[in-house]
C-alpha cells in the first residue's frame, strides 16, 4: 500500500471532522507556539544585542562599575561600589602598554537638543562626554567636521559631535557643521556629525551627541562612574591587555588579592555569554513547560484517536473483510494520528514565528525565522502522534474483523 | 470441473461465558468450480459460522479446510488477509460500503490492499463497475444512491480482484422484492459468466436461484441436493 494512499485516506477522515480536528488541534497549536514563539523572541533579541555589540570596535573590551545583565541583588551590590574616576581612568591611560587607544567616556539620557531657530528633539537625547580616543573605541566614524580634539579637552571647549538621528532632526537640510545648539540651554558649537550606525536593542543607536569629556563633567556633575574603553594593539594581545588592565585598575582601586575585581569588564564575547546564561533559563523553563502542555495535547489526541477507532469500527471490518492486514490498519491510524498533529505544529510554528518576531517590530529590528525550532518543533509534534497515536491503532488492528463487521 | 472448496469434517467451539458452544460439528462438503450453491438453514444454525470459515474470517477448531488446493485452516491472520483478499469477494445484507467514499473508490478498496498500482486500479474498478451496470453513477457517494444501486456497488467491489468465489450473506435481506429479483439477476449472469458463487440464505425463493441447496441445522449438513425447479431472474440487470 502506497504511502500517498495511506495519507489520502488520513486526510478525508480529519476532514469528514472538521470542529474535532480542529479542537483536538488546538492543544498541539498551543504547545508548539509557545516553544517557538519563544524561542524566537529570544533569537531576536541575542541577533540585536550581537548586532550591538559589534559597536564596540574589534578587539575592544569596556569596564564599567555597573553590570549590563543581572540579577536585582547583583545590581544592589554593584550599586555600593566606588564610582570609577577620571583619575582612575587616567592612570590606566597613561600606564598601559599593549592597547593601542583608551577611550574614557560618561553618559546621560534624557537631554534635549535645539537650535536658536526653533528646531528641537524630544527630550530623550544621550549625551556622551568623550575624550578623543574614545570615538574610535566606540567605533564612530566622522561623516562631517571634525573629531574631539586633546585642546577641547584641556579647554573644556563647548563643542559636540552629532549623531545621524539628531542631524537630521535638527538640520533636516544639512549645514550643521558651524551652526550653534543648546543641549539642555547650554550653548554649544557643532564641531562634526557621525556617520548612522543602524538601530540595536532598546530603540536607535544614533540617538546621541558627544561632547569633550571634560565639559561633560563640568555641565552634567562630576559625581558619576566612567566607562573605560581599550583597544588592545592587534587580536594577538588581547587576553594579556586584557589582563594587563585589569590589575592596573585593581591596584588604583586598591582590591585585596583573592577578592573579586569591583568592576566589571565587557567584551562582545562576554556579552552575548552573560546572555546566553540569562535566556538558558528561560528556553528551559518554557521549553519545560511547552513538553508538559505537548503532553497533554497528546492525550487529547489519544482519546479523540480512540473514539474515532470505536466510531470506525465497521470501516476496519470492512477494510478487513477486502483484505486489508493488521499493518495497513495500523499504519492507517497512526498516519492519521501524525498528520493531526503536524498540522496542529504547522499553525503553531507559524503562529509562533509570528508572535515572536512581534519582539523585533517592538524593537525595531529585523526579524528572524528559526529554521531550527521550526524542524525541531515540528518533530517533535510529530513524534507526539506516533506515541500517542501506537494504542488506539494498535487497538483497531486488532480488531475481530467478524465483530467489526457487525458492529452498528 | 475442479474442486474449489473442500471442507473436512469442520468443528467450531466457540467459548460463551461458562458455556461451550458448539456451532458447527463436523462438515464435510465439496463445492467445485462455477458451482452455484444456496447455504440454507434457520437462525442458530451455524450457517453464518460456516460462511465465516469459508470467507476465511474465522478459522475452524479442527477439521481441515481446503481452498483452491491450499490448507487454508491453519492460516495467521495476515495469510488470511491475503487470502480474503484475492480469492474472496464478499456481498453482505447491509451493503458495507465506506459512506465517506464515492462508488469508485470504493470499488477500488480491495485493489488498493492488493498493490496494485494507481492506473491499474482505475482500470479494474471501472469495469467490474461497469459490468454491474453503473458506469452512470461512478462518483457518486453510497448516499446518493438506491439499495439495490448500493448492492451492485458491493458485487462490483466483490468481483474486482476476479476471486475464486463470490460469497453472498443475505444479499436481498435488507431490498424489496423487485430490487432483490434484480440483484438475484446479476448472480446468474454472473454465474453464467463462469463465477462460482455462494448464497446465504434462509429464504426459499432465494435459495432457488441456485443449482445446488445446502441445509445446515444444529450445525450439521441435514441435506444437500440439486435444485430440481431453477428460478430464474425475469429481468437481468437494468440500471
Amino acid at each position: 500500500m502506497e504511502s500517498r494512499e495511506i495519507i489520502s485516506i488520513a486526510l478525508s477522515a480529519i476532514r469528514a471532522n472538521k470542529l474535532r480536528s480542529a479542537l483536538t488541534l488546538l492543544g498541539i497549536v498551543v504547545g508548539v507556539f509557545s516553544i517557538i514563539g519563544v524561542m524566537t523572541a529570544v533569537r531576536v533579541l541575542q541577533n540585536s544585542i550581537e548586532s550591538g555589540l559589534s559597536n564596540l570596535g574589534a578587539h575592544t573590551f569596556q569596564i564599567q562599575k555597573m553590570p549590563m545583565m543581572s540579577s536585582r541583588r547583583e545590581w544592589l551590590q554593584a550599586l555600593k561600589r566606588k564610582d570609577i574616576t577620571y583619575e582612575q581612568a587616567q592612570t590606566v591611560a597613561e600606564r598601559i602598554t599593549l592597547a593601542q587607544y583608551v577611550g574614557i567616556e560618561g553618559w546621560q539620557g534624557g537631554a534635549t537638543i535645539q537650535r536658536p531657530t526653533g528646531e528641537k528633539t524630544n527630550p530623550n537625547v544621550s549625551v556622551a562626554g568623550e575624550t578623543p580616543e574614545g570615538i574610535p573605541t566606540n567605533n564612530w566614524t566622522i561623516k562631517e567636521g571634525r573629531s574631539i580634539t586633546e585642546n577641547d579637552l584641556l579647554h573644556s571647549y563647548a563643542v559636540a559631535l552629532l549623531a545621524s538621528e539628531v542631524e537630521k532632526k535638527l538640520f533636516p537640510r544639512g549645514g550643521a557643521v558651524g551652526s550653534e545648539i543648546k543641549i539642555n540651554n547650554r550653548r554649544y558649537t557643532v564641531v562634526g556629525t557621525f556617520e548612522p550606525k543602524g538601530a540595536s536593542l532598546g530603540g536607535s543607536s544614533d540617538n546621541f551627541v558627544a561632547i569633550p569629556l571634560t565639559t561633560f563633567l563640568e555641565h552634567f556633575g562630576k559625581q558619576r562612574s566612567l566607562n573605560i574603553m581599550v583597544k588592545a594593539k592587534s587580536a594577538e594581545v588581547y587576553e594579556e591587555c586584557l589582563e594587563e588592565t585589569r590589575l592596573l585598575l585593581r591596584t588604583l582601586r586598591k582590591v585585596p588579592p583573592g577578592q573579586e575585581d569591583d568592576f566589571y569588564i565587557f567584551s562582545n564575547d562576554s556579552l552575548i555569554e552573560t546572555f546566553n546564561e540569562f535566556t538558558f533559563y528561560v528556553k528551559l523553563g518554557v521549553g519545560f513547560i511547552s513538553f508538559i502542555s505537548l503532553l497533554a495535547a497528546g492525550v487529547g489526541i489519544m482519546n479523540i484517536m480512540l473514539v474515532s477507532v470505536t466510531e470506525r469500527t465497521k470501516e476496519i471490518g470492512i477494510r478487513k473483510a477486502v483484505g486489508a492486514r493488521r499493518s495497513n490498519i495500523l499504519s492507517q491510524f497512526i498516519t492519521e494520528a501524525i498528520v493531526l498533529c503536524q498540522m496542529g505544529g504547522l499553525f503553531g510554528i507559524g503562529l509562533g514565528i509570528i508572535g515572536g518576531n512581534l519582539a523585533a517590530l517592538a524593537f525595531s529590528i529585523p526579524p528572524v525565522i528559526p529554521i531550527d525550532w521550526a524542524l525541531i518543533g515540528f518533530l517533535l509534534c510529530s513524534a507526539i502522534g506516533i506515541v500517542f497515536g501506537v494504542y488506539p491503532a494498535w487497538k483497531a488492528a486488532n480488531l475481530d474483523p467478524i465483530d467489526a463487521l457487525r458492529y452498528e | 470441473m475442479s474442486t474449489i472448496i473442500r471442507l473436512f469434517n469442520i468443528t467450531k467451539v466457540y467459548q460463551m461465558g461458562e458455556e461451550e458452544v458448539h456451532a458447527l460439528q463436523g462438515v464435510n462438503l465439496e463445492i467445485k468450480k462455477n458451482e452455484y450453491v444456496a447455504i440454507m438453514g434457520p437462525s442458530g444454525s451455524g450457517k453464518s459460522t460456516l460462511m465465516n470459515i469459508i470467507g476465511c474470517l474465522d478459522t475452524p477448531t479442527a477439521g481441515l479446510y481446503e481452498l483452491n488446493g491450499t490448507n487454508v485452516s491453519e492460516m495467521n491472520d495476515n495469510q488470511l488477509a491475503k487470502i480474503r483478499n484475492k480469492e474472496i469477494g464478499f456481498v453482505f445484507q447491509t451493503f458495507n460500503l465506506l459512506a465517506r467514499s464515492d462508488v469508485l473508490h470504493n470499488v477500488e478498496l480491495p485493489l488498493i490492499y492488493g498493490g496494485f498500482s494507481s492506473a491499474e486500479r482505475k482500470r479494474l474498478a471501472k469495469e467490474a463497475i461497469e459490468r454491474v451496470g453503473l458506469s452512470d453513477r461512478m462518483h457518486h457517494k453510497p448516499n446518493e444512491l438506491s439499495g439495490g444501486q448500493r448492492q451492485r456497488v458491493a458485487i462490483a467491489r466483490a468481483l474486482v480482484t476476479n476471486p475464486s468465489i463470490l460469497l453472498a450473506d443475505e444479499p436481498t435481506g435488507n431490498l424489496d422484492s423487485r430490487t432483490g429479483e434484480e440483484i438475484m439477476g446479476l448472480f446468474d449472469m454472473l454465474h453464467q459468466q463462469g463465477n462460482t458463487i455462494i448464497v446465504v440464505t434462509h429464504e426459499e425463493e432465494i435459495a432457488a436461484h441456485a443449482h445446488r441447496m445446502v441445509r445446515i441445522r444444529d450445525g450439521k449438513v441435514e441435506r444437500d441436493e440439486m435444485v430440481k425447479h431453477r428460478r430464474i431472474a425475469k429481468s437481468i440487470v437494468t440500471s
